[in-house]
């Protein structure tokens, strides 16, 4: 019941704005919708972990701890983005950038975005998943065109094309796994189902498997961002409008991440050997180094950041790749803090573009003195972003680091020189924005009202994840791992 | 619906002929030059996969590939073509495509793909039970194919062209691997390939309108860091 009700509940909103989104108040109810689909998530979150996982819809719809830590992560963003996004794009009316129309698009395809990845979380059936990753690449795309500029265009041309290509490739790793698992579950429904597959994993012919693993990873890995496939997400974050930018980084990439852990653990199940976990290691690795030096010489704000989202996918995968309950706790602690970390500083940013004027580097200026609140959450969000403590990501990044001593110390120097480099370009680059400096002053307009409930309500939580780590929650992601098998790794 | 008709000597060689010359209509993508030619020859390889699917289906007795076959045949030879053809009426697309690699190279390279397919097909083959297992590698190097086509072309619509290649050469592999996999992933995929089109649609006139042209290399000299 519950499960069906958390897709309904998107959908509904989506049918609602296609309908009503260009009038007056669209946008509140658009908020009202978010934050009821974060309410059911918490409700299924509580079912999951006091009664055990939870089966709706003919077996097609499946949760377990692992994924309702997911659907309450989306839930959570989902709302807080929604609750930025009101305010942002009232600014951005002020400015005469958009009209009723473009407002209803960008209000049904938000909820649409919610909707596909929310499916892909519940959904038992790995074609179904498959089906709704591809919806989500949908949905964005349009809102990564939104503004219809020429680069955000070309953007997400770019970004359909890419993952579209990727996408393709795992649909042949889906037609692969099929072909594997109905020799022994049979023909028809029940071959692509993760419940009945994971019950059968060690049965499963493990040529098959390896091939649909890379395809997987390949075609997934597209959408996680991982170098070399990672062409797409800059300009896409970039160039779209950023409370998308801030879905599309702190949320998108994780459920990408959660698609690719499943199909792991029933690969680590046929195959007996470390490739799955090879695999994760180098291409996270490979996206960690690449990412940080990419953030080098850039001089577009969104930019900068989209880098070092990839950054931070990269270290997650690591972390998975490393495997064992430690690598495998830290990389859900860190895709959870870099998710509400990420998304905080996209507000924060969009808000900084969009009191400047520009999202060059070089022209904005002065942050400190034109508006004190922005610098500082710009600073603080620098701050936790790049792993000093007591910020959540610090302990996930120590995590990483110390397992990676035991099981793969090769990776530590080069782990260290990005964790470095990343370090001191966002500072050198947050210190250019905030500090006064001689360049000339922008004509500085009226400064709009501008919200800090979303940013301070993710730092404050991301602080005292940091900070405290409640017990509960450790608990809550043991769990979570255990109920999904990814505690035993090689 | 019918019971399995008796095997004809000449059916199995009918699906294998119907393969290769599906394999054959992913290199003449390759191959043409006219935007109009490469839209019939997308039409016809819907042809060849209903007909291969339908192969397929009455040589395994398979009822339900006989939807998925009159499935595909609304799909992919009436609606989609249909589609293509009134965008290349409505925004008075000719003349020939641009190439970023040469004809001449990009046949060599598919024909090395071609290859390193059925080696990579080769395991997996032996080891299904279909009647028609010896054309996994056809599916595969058909998606290879049509990958090779999206990265050495420039135009947006044979992009485009080239992802519904691939994905009529998922839908191969499918049928030929698995009969097809079940239905409610088959009209799932099948949706998101309409709503694709559509997007793709949506987009030719904001490129249009943005760039004022279809050839991508307009948008590459828009400046982005």
């Amino acid at each position: 019941m519950i499960l069906t009700a958390i897709v309904l509940c998107p959908l509904l909103g989506a049918l609602v704005m296609g309908i009503v989104g260009h009038r007056k108040g669209a946008d509140a109810l658009n908020v009202l919708f978010s934050f009821l689909t974060f309410g059911l998530s918490l409700l299924l979150a509580f079912r999951v972990f006091t009664d055990g996982p939870v089966t709706g819809g003919a077996e097609q719809l499946y949760s377990d701890g692992f994924s309702a830590i997911f659907v309450v992560i989306t839930g959570g963003v989902g709302a807080t983005t929604s609750l930025f996004s009101l305010r942002y794009m009232a600014i951005e009316k002020a400015h005469g950038h958009l009209g009723a129309e473009r407002t209803r698009l960008y209000l049904a395809l938000y909820q649409i975005f919610i909707l596909a990845m929310l499916a892909v979380l519940v959904s038992n059936n790995l074609g179904i998943l498959w089906v709704s990753l591809e919806g989500a690449t949908l949905a964005t795309v349009l809102l990564v065109a939104w503004t219809r500029k020429p680069a955000s265009v070309k953007a997400a041309w770019k970004y359909f094309i890419l993952c579209g290509v990727g996408i393709a490739l795992a649909l042949f790793g889906t037609i692969l796994l099929y072909f594997a698992s109905e020799k022994t579950l049979g023909p028809g429904g029940t071959a692509l189902l993760w419940t009945h597959l994971n019950g059968v994993k060690t049965t499963l012919e493990p040529t098959v498997i390896g091939l649909a693993f890379i395809f997987f990873i390949v075609g997934y890995g597209t959408k996680v961002g991982l170098v070399p496939l990672h062409n797409w997400l800059p300009d896409a974050h970039a160039e779209g409008p950023t409370p998308i930018s801030a879905v599309l980084s702190g949320l998108l990439l994780n459920v990408a991440l959660y698609a690719i852990l499943r199909i792991k653990v029933l690969a680590d199940g046929s195959l007996h050997n470390h490739l799955t976990s090879r695999l994760l290691l180098g291409f996270g690795l490979v996206s960690v180094l690449l990412a940080s030096l990419s953030m080098w010489k850039r001089q577009d704000i969104k930019r900068l950041f989209a880098y070092s989202s990839i950054e931070h996918m990269g270290l997650a995968t690591f972390a998975f790749g490393l495997g064992g309950p430690v690598g495998a706790f830290a990389g859900l602690l860190h895709m959870t803090s870099h998710s509400l970390i990420k998304s905080a500083i996209f507000f924060v940013v969009g808000h900084v573009v969009q009191t400047s004027g520009s999202q060059k580097i070089p022209e904005i200026r002065n942050l400190g003195e034109r508006t004190p609140a922005l610098a500082r959450a710009l600073t603080i969000g620098g701050l936790a972003i790049t792993g000093l403590p007591p910020f959540a990501i610090f302990a996930s990044e120590f995590l990483i680091l110390s397992t990676a001593v035991s099981r793969a110390p090769w990776a530590i120097p080069p782990l260290l020189l990005a964790l470095l480099i990343t370090f001191a370009v966002l500072f050198r680059r947050i210190q250019e924005m905030t500090s006064a400096s001689e360049a000339p002053a922008f004509p500085s307009s009226p400064t709009p009202t501008l919200t800090f409930y979303p940013v301070w309500i993710h730092f404050g939580l991301a602080l005292v994840i940091g900070l405290f780590f409640p017990d509960s929650l450790g608990r809550l992601f043991h769990t979570a791992l255990l109920s999904i098998g990814l505690t035993h790794g090689q | 619906m019918s019971p399995p008709l008796p095997a004809h000597p000449f059916a199995n060689d009918l699906v294998q002929f119907l393969g290769s010359a599906l394999l054959m209509s992913a290199f003449a993508m390759l191959a043409l030059r006219r935007m109009t030619s490469l839209v019939r020859i997308f039409a016809l390889q819907g042809v060849l996969l209903t007909l291969s699917t339908l192969a397929v289906a009455i040589l395994s007795a398979e009822t339900h590939l006989l939807f998925s076959a009159i499935f595909t045949f609304a799909f992919k030879v009436v609606l989609l073509p249909a589609i293509l053809f009134r965008l290349l009426n409505r925004l008075r697309i000719q003349g020939e495509v641009e190439v970023l690699v040469n004809v001449p190279s990009t046949m060599v390279l598919g024909l090395a793909i071609a290859v390193f397919s059925f080696t990579l097909a080769g395991p997996i083959s032996e080891l299904a039970s279909t009647v028609s297992k010896g054309l996994i590698g056809v599916g595969l190097a058909s998606l290879l194919l049509s990958f090779l086509m999206m990265i050495s072309r420039r135009k947006a619509l044979t992009q485009v062209i080239g992802f519904l290649g691939m994905e009529n050469a998922l839908f191969f592999s499918a049928i030929n691997a698995t009969y097809g996999m079940p239905m409610v992933v088959e009209l799932g995929v099948a949706f998101d390939v309409l709503v694709g089109t559509f997007v793709f649609g949506i987009f030719f006139f904001q490129i249009r309108e943005t760039f004022e042209s279809l050839d991508l290399k307009h948008m590459d000299t828009t400046s982005m860091e």
